[in-house]
């Protein structure tokens, strides 16, 4: 295999493991969550330690290690856009498996939060200094 | 009203977390070698920094926000709402970092202030 087909394959991957884990990640978190009641540090503890709050977090930790992997070599004009696609998936989850209802001026809202974010996306990832 | 203190909170700590954390790893320097035990050594250091630590401390704080507003708030808004972070990120950006901001980076913070307004209604 070619060292720049290796490269587009180990993003792609990269990226597929990015927007699941962490739609999968908010998922197990908001159906460990839901009507729970934390008022001291000791429901905190109980939470985290829950089978759904748990799988939620090492999901998102998941998410974090992968971001930074990608991070240190696909441009984070890449990734910003790329994983932004996570609002979208974060909405079709929250309106399949958790019943939300979501409005018209909810998606309109998600789309344009999208939308701005591959805008910013596009721009340089550095500024340029005199 | 819960839900907007939570939040908030969430935003407010997210922003002002990713600031520290980037007003001190810019002081530190851009990090070249990522060889394990280079990498050990500048982790050590970076672990020593003030406003690194206050940094992680605050993602915590975030983290713990998010957890709580997931009570009672649809994920369908908390997640995008936590956009908003990005339209007070970029004028901090512009204002303490003093970083050059195009103007299709602000046109991308105003979409994103305008998507959270439509997620508000």
């Amino acid at each position: 295999m070619k060292t720049s087909d290796r490269l587009r394959l180990k993003t792609r991957v990269f990226t597929i493991v990015v927007v699941l884990s962490n739609a999968l990640g908010n998922f197990a978190l908001a159906t460990g969550m839901r009507n729970r009641a934390t008022a001291s540090a000791l429901d905190y503890l109980a939470a985290i330690f829950s089978p759904w709050v748990g799988t939620g977090i090492v999901l998102l930790i998941v998410w974090l290690l992968s971001r930074m992997a990608l991070l240190s070599w696909a441009d984070l004009s890449y990734v910003l856009p790329v994983t932004s696609l996570g609002y979208v998936a974060n909405a079709l989850i929250g309106r399949w498996f958790l019943n939300e209802q979501i409005t018209p001026s909810r998606w309109a809202g998600t789309l344009l939060i999208v939308a701005g974010t591959v805008l910013v996306g596009l721009g340089v990832p550095r500024s340029q200094r005199p | 009203m819960r839900t907007w203190f939570l939040l908030a909170a969430m935003v407010f700590s997210t922003v002002l977390g990713d600031l520290l954390q980037s007003v001190e790893m810019k002081r530190h320097g851009e990090i070249k070698e990522f060889h394990p035990r280079r990498l050990a050594r500048v982790l050590a250091a970076l672990a020593r920094k003030k406003f690194l630590i206050l940094a992680v401390a605050l993602m915590a704080v975030s983290f713990f926000a998010f957890m709580t507003l997931l009570e009672t708030a649809d994920l369908s808004f908390a997640v995008p709402a936590s956009a908003a972070t990005l339209v007070f990120e970029t004028i901090l950006a512009k204002v303490v970092l003093k970083e050059e901001v195009d103007s299709r980076r602000w046109a991308g913070a105003c979409l994103v202030a305008f998507g959270v307004v439509l997620l508000a209604r």
